[in-house]
């Protein structure tokens, strides 16, 4: 079941060059480079500070970079303006760490929010549309109209998944999806990435700390330490790479751990 | 595992060709049913082809061959029609009916078809019925008196909490109580003061309006000195604070409770009423009754300019007319100045606690914070005319 990993055939979806990020005197990115291809699920990692999320949110138009450039499908999106920018943006999808559900919707309404909004669907056709992507990722159907707050942590991760998929995007984007829930459900939602991913073709770029999504899920890894991405390639190379910090991230107790679980579930991509 | 091509589940990475709505073509065959589909399945599509397929119906059971050379771009949304159309069985034979399907299509309209299996949950919609307007009426008295009780009962335990410390200068939070005066107090010292000079040349000048026709408009400045000094000094600023200080009250803890906060608190044995209702309480008591004396002065100021400008009275008989007025006037309306402090203080605290995690709620809760202590004091404000008068003060 060892994934094929040729990614040269592949087409590169985003590409990052010397992108440099600080706030005040405090750098946090200098001189980065990375690539996404089209298909692939690249996880990234890097200690807690490493940057990970301010590289998320600079790739996604949220925090504009003090230096590089970020294109996405070949267009620089910090050089992007009007209807442009909002068409690239609906091409991909965010779920945040917390879901970021609005409260004030119920998850079918949350779901069906971008479809009404973009693509200017009348609210039945949207919502019949969000029942659809409620059951895609897993919920059951009692949950289309709860709010937020009466969702159980693992659900609003789903519900986020589905609101973020509500427009087909090519390229998804998740923020440690499975923190905060079981290992039982953190197992199923990665089982349910992949699947999605293998119906749908998108894209993912996963920032997270959950070992087990790594080995389970991830066809790359970026390794984000010293302000650039150090090294990045299938788990394999990765982690046999010659690096203190990388040793100890995926051959530490809990690598390990993760490492065994994965291959005895033959889940080792 | 499977690895992706890149036409499954998306759009082209370029615009791609110009897009040709999907289309649904029938045809009868002698080996059976032939099923066309041909075009774009994409979203912006969707309602128009929703129409289409809602025209067609397949026989249950019956077999159709699908013809899908010319099928163009496909979304989930056309996925959830095409599955829609087929039905189950005929998406788990699609292998045999259409061989020339890549398998990421399969994939996808399997998956869908999964996920339609799958119905809405059905919303009971309540009707309206006759009796349902008394049922309404019975729940908001309800309401009203759950929520007298619930204030009573914050306000029971603030007092508590008050005596307890107040032997005990250890718990004596000197620092918020002072961050809050600045706050609540200081801060507000500004737009009080305009407030009321305003309301003052207001009255003034109604009273010139009114007075003029009975040749007394000398008796315009008895009017701005009894009304500021019994009611609008103390009513105005009340009003004021209750728009600006229980609001900002309630979205504090409010925003402490979404948090969290308040049961980290709780769980370190740290009383939420000790350390944010009373010195909030305490800093609005202090800081009205002074505010009071700001509004009071500021409105006998804008009366001042009005009888100067307008009615020809000269500063030094302004002041010679207000000093005769009784200083019991003045005590008079600065009493009720801690009595309305206290109200709106836990109003604002106790809506903040009431609130719930969404930021919804928190506003909800502003809004109800500050009625209701507009509400009090303005009722609270009638009680004591009426007290005053009848007590000949």
């Amino acid at each position: 079941m060892i994934r094929t990993t040729d990614t040269t055939l592949s087409e590169s979806l985003v590409q990052v060059r010397g992108l440099c990020n600080r706030f005040g005197s405090n750098v946090v990115h200098e001189g980065l480079d990375l690539e996404l291809y089209r298909g692939e699920i690249l996880g990234v990692v890097g200690g807690t500070g490493s940057g990970k999320s301010v590289l998320l949110r600079s790739i996604i138009g949220l925090h504009r970079p003090a230096a590089g450039e970020i294109r996405f499908l070949g267009e620089d999106i910090y050089a992007l303006t009007g209807s442009r920018g909002a068409e690239l943006r609906r091409r991909s999808g965010v779920l945040f760490q917390k879901g970021a559900l609005f409260s004030s919707l119920t998850t079918i309404e949350n779901i069906a929010l971008p479809l009404i909004e973009h693509m200017g669907l009348p609210r039945a056709d949207a919502e019949s549309l969000a029942w659809v992507k409620l059951a895609l990722v897993g919920l059951p159907s009692e949950a289309g109209l709860l709010y937020p707050a009466e969702l159980s942590g693992g659900m609003v991760k789903r519900a986020a998944l589905a609101r973020a998929l509500a427009l087909d995007p090519q390229l998804l984007f998740l923020d440690e999806p499975t923190s905060g829930l079981d290992p039982i459900s953190a197992a199923a939602f990665d089982r349910l990435l992949l699947t999605l991913r293998d119906a749908f073709g998108f894209t993912v770029f996963l920032v997270t700390h959950d070992l087990d999504t790594i080995y389970s899920t991830c066809d790359r890894i970026a390794v984000l330490s010293d302000k650039r991405v150090q090294v990045s390639g299938t788990l394999d190379a990765v982690s046999a790479t010659d690096d203190p910090w990388i040793q100890e991230y995926f051959h530490g107790p809990r690598g390990r751990a993760a490492q065994q679980a994965a291959r005895s579930t033959g889940e080792v991509r | 595992m499977s690895k992706q091509a890149s036409t499954s589940g998306g759009s082209e990475v370029t615009e791609g060709p110009p897009l040709s709505p999907g289309r649904l073509s029938l045809n009868e065959t002698p080996d059976g049913v032939r099923l066309a589909i041909t075009g774009d399945w994409t979203l912006p599509h969707y309602p128009a082809l929703g129409k289409s397929v809602a025209r067609l119906s397949l026989a249950e059971g019956a077999a159709v061959q699908l013809d899908l050379e010319g099928l163009g771009e496909l979304d989930t949304s056309g996925a959830t029609l095409i599955a829609g159309l087929l039905g189950a069985e005929r998406l788990q034979a699609l292998p045999d009916s259409a061989p020339g399907m890549t398998a990421e299509r399969r994939d996808l309209l399997q998956a869908v078809g999964k996920a339609l299996q799958q119905p809405p949950h059905e919303v009971h919609k309540p009707g309206y019925e006759f009796g349902d307007i008394l049922a309404h009426t019975g729940v908001a008295a309800e309401a009203v008196w759950r929520d007298t009780v619930t204030l009573l009962d914050f306000m029971g335990r603030t007092l508590l909490a008050l005596l307890r410390i107040l032997l005990l200068p250890q718990h004596w939070r000197i620092t918020a109580l002072v961050n809050q005066i600045e706050q609540i107090g200081l801060n507000a010292v500004p737009i009080v003061a305009l407030l009321t000079f305003l309301v003052g040349a207001v009255v003034a000048l109604l009273g010139a309006t009114v007075l003029a026709d009975f040749g007394i408009t000398i008796y315009t400045v008895d009017l701005v000195a009894y009304s500021f000094l019994r009611e609008f000094g103390v009513l105005l600023t009340a009003v004021m604070l209750a728009g600006r200080t229980a609001s900002a009250f309630t979205a504090q803890i409010g925003s402490m409770k979404a948090n969290e906060e308040l049961d980290a608190l709780l769980v370190q044995g740290l009383d939420p009423i000790e350390l944010l209702v009373i010195p909030r309480v305490l800093a609005l008591m202090l800081t009205l009754p002074l505010l009071t004396f700001i509004a009071v002065i500021s409105g006998l100021a804008g009366g001042g300019v009005v009888s100067l400008l307008m009615l020809d009275i000269p500063a030094t008989r302004f002041l010679d007319i207000i000093n005769t007025v009784p200083l019991r006037h003045f005590f008079v309306g600065l009493s009720k100045a801690p009595v309305f402090a206290f109200i709106i203080a836990l109003i604002g605290c106790l809506e903040g606690f009431k609130s719930g995690a969404s930021a919804e709620s928190v506003g909800l809760h502003t809004t109800s914070s500050v009625v209701q202590s507009i509400f009090m004091v303005i009722l609270l404000d009638a009680v004591a005319a009426l007290f005053f008068m009848e007590m000949d003060w």
